[in-house]
């Protein structure tokens, strides 16, 4: 179900992992489980919301929108239905932490999100989960047959009055639709392609009405903020990145895995400390620290906090919390096509620079894998990239063009080796000249 | 709402180093418009829902650091916009790049070539050279239907076609498949579609993706000549502008957007044209020699004609002429002073599709009663009654689904089956026929309600009833407009020209007796039944079987078949003159092409009445049309506007009409979107769609 631990876990979110069960709502209830739930019940929504922001949590779906504010944007009274929304579409690439949150403590997931429906006046949740993982949708669906027959959900909850019903809705396999728009699109039944913005979801959302659309892990994280307080929380991380969250480190360390740290922690402690370091011998060549959106580290940049705040000051993004470690073996121009081949094939084609773009870059790196083409072809991956920054119509596009332009901008040098290599190679004279 | 500070009504902003001053909530792209400063855009579509999807109108703008779609960007306060920076000069140039690495460079052959919104910005805004030097993804071309073709791999995807469907003609029949750069357009029942066939998708595209199999590789756009005409079809009139090459119409639209339709053209304006070049098109008159149809000179048809006119008149014989809903003004004019000057008879009449005349009468004494086509466009609510528009009235269907996009109008639909009003109406009732005004107390409170109302009703309204909805609605102390729905292309210049007995043009009463149109049939003593532009022997026999019978049309019809002469006639593509719609605005009709053989009807009247000696004044539609101008009330119309090609409104009569009109004779042939009357058989593209005439339903 997970990777072992590691000794220097801070275990707030993961907490009930490891328990006997703690997929039910028995084990739940036995570690304090909707023990948030009642508290927020008792404090009341503003006071909700006042926790959340001091906890400084920021969304740990990839942009790392303060959640509290997120929350105060919501008009609770206005008099159409309020919506709770959770992002369960998880599939940047080195991400994976979604998936044990739901599969090891459902009920931390849904108690977050029953605490949004009641700080909101909302009737009615919904989680769309990433159509591959359809099997968490057994599970989230029996976890939330338990809570309605605890009163968690369903009519009157608690005695409140208060009625909150919640579904599970599954995606077909889009990552555009981990998307905010894209995903409420979707929800709705029609084509998962971003809506125009503004309008914002916290307005005009789901049905066009006021929806709060939240990480999975930001509404775990929720439920134990308002149980311990905000304090708690706050105290791991730096002062505008509070608490801990699910790290997800792969590629070239020797214990890969989702670990609970701090926001405190740097990247060469979470590689050499937590992630049991390089395999012996091995020398660092690059990191990609917040999933494969973000733009690239070479090894003398590494030396920085994983919080959202350092990060962005290092040039790249904490995203969804996914580290991709790679070392000296890792072919870099094979790596730079493994990424634009997984966002040209998720480009939903809406727009023309994603759609477009996307697919003449992975023609191009398709080539110089395979040692075709000149210096000049990997000068133009870098101003297609540059060409689409920015101009799309949503984030994807911009998730494509960073990290490969900042790949052919640090490493031109790998990509003239390949190429030099390849074509050095002895070819056969009646293969000179050909085409 | 609580009042706060009044809004700015000015917003001052700069613009290419320009000061500017614009209205609150002006798009960014429509400033620039406005401006005369083009800012290039695929997708955005005016009058359609914004997209943001091409990014070629990406700007700069000081208070984003990204550069702007100016599509859904709002001018603001002191906003200072750059649309020529070097920056946005370089996003427009690496857009198109984008575009054209999988785009076919196929202009040579494509249709669009000439008139190809990519190829004019490629030639303006594009890079000299490619840069591309992969292979192009690409997919087949592939019919939609048998007017709609589609290449996806020219395919820009702005989703235009995907809109105007959609949002404009409410059907939705296409939709987008796929996904990334595999996305493509597809019709709704998998592979074909089943829609109103109407081709807007294909005159919205602004590339080669969408093409109409009627006109592809036929002709490039710069060969032909652009003659903008009116539709020969139904009653709305929609201006539309033929693609003409060598005397043969190649294609119909209307991308101008000039004319009360704007673009809006549906199957029968788009494609139905095609009639005019049938095989069966008359070409040489025929006589009736030894019982037999034989094609004559044109001298010796009129001269038998006129003799046998000129015997009849002699003897004090019956004449019976059966006129036209579909021959223009001028001709119907000089047919009624042909009968009632030069015949000296009263027995005129056609085919009555609605009760214009009770209407008129029912609204003596009142100003601004009879709305007009961009009433239905402003209107605040609108009620239908008894119509299909969409199978009908087209035109009138998609302006309050327009209106009602828009301006949010209510809308109300009572009628007897389901109609696309039903959609988005306000209150919708399923009312039989007859039983409207009854029905209409229910929806008294609510539509008093209303800050104005436009009626529009079909044949089942008239005589007695209409009398009743118009002190229905003049009873709601709302103020309220009226349109009376006729069939044809003119038949409401038939009317208004006194096609009938009971009326001289302008709606003058004759004070005559005349024969009605079923009278002249039933009358076993008639000597002479000439027939212009109609069918009336399609589906009965005369009473007089010996009776002479001479018709003008354009096909050998069932009447035609029994008649003793048949001239063969211009169509409304091949004669100048003017129609008026349903909603009483005249239109000018352009002679776009000529068949072979054919004269203009009101040629023949000129010719006829020569030949036998009449002088009934100079037969060019010039100077009938002053003279129509003169002599019929309401259609002293502002020359420039008819000149324009633009509709002129007219003002029938504003005092009682004073007349018994005939109101039981008033009956809808009942077209669909894909009959028109008997031109229907002669157009094969509205015999080769999919799509079956729709259940409309017929007045008891």
């Amino acid at each position: 179900m997970f990777n072992p631990p590691s000794p220097h876990e801070v275990k707030i979110l993961t907490r009930r992992f490891g328990v006997q069960n703690s997929h039910t709502i028995d084990a739940s209830l036995a570690h304090q489980g909707y023990d948030g739930l009642k508290k927020a019940i008792a404090m009341g929504a503003d006071a909700v919301i006042n926790e959340i922001k001091a906890s400084a949590l920021r969304g740990r779906g990839g942009a790392g929108f303060p959640t509290g504010m997120k929350w105060s944007f919501i008009p609770r009274t206005s008099p159409k239905p309020k919506y709770i929304v959770c992002n369960a579409d998880e599939s940047e690439p080195g991400t994976c932490k979604d998936r044990l949150l739901i599969q090891n403590d459902p009920h931390s997931l849904i108690e977050g999100i029953a605490i949004a429906g009641f700080t909101m006046n909302s009737n009615r949740g919904y989680i769309y989960v990433r159509g591959e993982y359809r099997y968490l949708i057994y599970i989230l669906e029996t976890a939330i047959a338990e809570a309605y027959k605890h009163n968690l959900l369903g009519q009157n909850i608690l005695g409140t009055g208060w009625n909150f019903d919640l579904f599970v809705h599954s995606g077909a396999g889009a990552y555009e639709c981990g998307e905010e728009s894209a995903l409420l699109n979707s929800l709705e039944g029609k084509r998962g392609t971003p809506r125009l913005k503004p309008p914002f979801p916290a307005t005009h959302g789901l049905y066009q009405s006021p929806t709060l659309l939240n990480n999975v892990e930001s509404f775990c994280a929720v439920t134990h903020i308002i149980r311990d307080g905000a304090a708690d929380f706050a105290k791991h991380g730096p002062e505008k990145s509070g608490g801990t969250r699910l790290m997800c480190i792969s590629g070239h360390v020797q214990r890969p895995g989702v670990y609970e740290m701090p926001l405190s922690t740097t990247l060469p402690f979470l590689i050499n400390e937590v992630g049991g370091g390089l395999r012996p011998g091995r020398t660092l060549k690059a990191v990609q620290p917040g999933g494969s959106s973000s733009p690239i580290l070479l090894p003398e940049e590494c030396n920085v906090g994983l919080d959202f705040d350092s990060l962005a000051k290092a040039g790249t993004m904490a995203g969804s919390g996914g580290i991709v470690v790679l070392d000296d073996t890792a072919d870099i121009v094979a790596y730079a096509l493994r990424i634009i081949r997984f966002y040209q094939h998720e480009s939903c084609g809406w727009c023309i620079p994603c759609r477009e773009g996307t697919t003449w870059l992975k023609k191009i790196l398709e080539r110089l894998n395979q040692g075709e083409g000149t210096m000049k072809d990997v000068d133009l991956v870098g101003e297609l990239a540059k060409n689409m920054f920015g101009r799309t119509f949503c984030a994807l596009g911009d998730a494509a063009a960073w990290p490969t332009g900042s790949i052919v901008k640090k490493f031109r040098g790998e990509f003239e080796t390949k190429l030099a290599a390849v074509q050095a190679r002895q070819v056969p004279a009646e293969l000179v000249n050909i085409g | 709402m609580a009042t706060t500070t009044a809004p700015p009504t000015v917003i001052n902003a700069k613009l290419n180093g320009q000061d500017i001053q614009t209205k609150p909530g002006t798009l960014l792209i429509n400033l620039t418009k406005e401006l005369g400063i083009e800012v290039p855009a695929f997708c955005y579509y005016e009058g359609f829902s914004l997209q943001a999807a091409c990014r070629m109108c990406l700007v700069q703008v000081n208070s984003s650091p990204k550069l702007l779609p100016g599509c859904t960007t709002i001018v603001t306060e002191g906003m200072v916009i750059e649309t020529e920076s070097p920056l946005v000069v370089e996003a427009r140039k690496s857009m198109l790049e984008f575009l054209l690495t999988n785009h076919p460079l196929d202009c040579p052959v494509c249709d669009k070539g000439g008139e190809c919104e990519l190829q004019d910005m490629v030639f303006k805004y594009g890079a000299g050279e490619s840069r591309f030097v992969d292979i192009k993804h690409h997919e087949p071309e592939r019919p939609f239907s048998p007017v709609v073709y589609y290449d996806p791999a020219r395919c820009i995807l702005c989703y235009r076609c995907v809109r105007v469907c959609d949002e404009g003609y409410g059907v939705n029949a296409l939709g987008v498949v796929n996904r990334g750069v595999l996305s493509e357009i597809a019709p709704n029942r998998g592979d074909q579609l089943n829609c109103d066939e109407c081709g807007a998708c294909i005159d919205i595209c602004p590339v080669g993706a969408l093409t109409s199999n009627t006109y592809r590789y036929k002709t490039r756009p710069w060969e032909m000549k652009h003659v903008g005409t009116t539709c020969a079809h139904c009653s709305n009139g929609c201006k539309t502008t033929l693609g003409v090459r060598n005397d043969e119409i190649m294609r119909a639209n209307n991308r101008d957007s000039s004319g009360l339709n704007e673009e809006f053209l549906c199957i029968k304006g788009r494609f139905g044209f095609d009639f005019n070049h049938h095989p069966d098109r008359l070409q040489s008159p025929m006589l009736r020699i030894d019982g037999d149809l034989q094609p004559v000179s044109w001298s010796k048809a009129l001269a038998a004609v006129a003799a046998k006119f000129n015997e009849v008149k002699a003897a004090g014989g019956k004449f019976g002429i059966v006129a036209s809903n579909r021959t223009s003004n001028e001709e119907n004019y000089y047919l009624q002073k042909f009968a009632r000057t030069g015949l000296g008879t009263n027995n005129i009449d056609h085919a009555r599709t609605g009760d214009v005349v009770t209407l008129v009468d029912a609204l003596s004494g009142k100003q601004g009663k009879l709305a007009t086509m961009a009433d239905l466009y402003q209107t605040k609510a609108a009620l239908v009654i008894g119509s299909d528009l969409a199978q009908q009235h087209p035109l009138l269907a998609y302006e309050l689904r327009r209106n009602w996009r828009h301006h949010q109008a209510r809308i109300y639909a009572m009628t007897p089956g389901p109609v696309r009003e039903d959609k988005y109406a306000a209150a919708t009732a399923r009312v039989a026929f007859g039983e409207e005004i009854a029905a209409l107390e229910g929806w008294r409170e609510q539509l008093a309600k209303e800050p104005e109302l436009l009626i529009l009703f079909g044949d089942s309204i008239k005589g007695a009833s209409l009398r009743q909805l118009v002190d229905f609605g003049e009873s709601l102390g709302i103020p309220v407009k009226y349109v009376a729905l006729v069939d044809y292309a003119n038949s409401r210049g038939a009317i208004d020209m006194g096609l009938v007995p009971e009326l001289h043009p302008g709606f003058v009463p004759s004070g005559q007796p005349g024969l009605t149109l079923p009278e002249m049939l039933d009358d076993s003593q008639l000597d002479v039944l000439w027939v212009v532009g109609a069918n009336p022997l399609a589906n009965r026999s005369q009473a007089n079987p010996k009776a002479f019978v001479v018709v003008q049309d354009l096909f050998l019809t069932a009447t035609a078949a029994r008649a003793d002469v048949v001239f063969p006639a211009a169509s409304a593509y091949e004669k100048k003159g003017t129609v008026t719609n349903v909603t009483g605005e005249v239109q000018r009709l352009t002679a776009a092409v000529k068949t072979m053989g054919t004269k203009t009807d009101l040629e023949i009247f000129g010719l006829l009445g020569k030949e036998m000696g009449l002088e009934l004044g100079i037969w060019s539609p010039d100077a009938v049309f002053n003279e129509i101008r003169q002599n019929v009330r309401g259609y002293n119309v502002t020359m420039p506007i008819l000149a324009t090609g633009g509709a002129a409104p007219t003002t029938p009569v504003n005092g009682k009409v004073n007349v018994e009109t005939r109101s039981d004779l008033v009956h809808s042939a009942g077209d669909t979107l894909f009959t028109s009357g008997s031109m229907t058989k002669y157009s094969q593209v509205l015999n080769t769609v999919a799509e079956r005439p729709g259940q409309l339903y017929k007045p008891v």
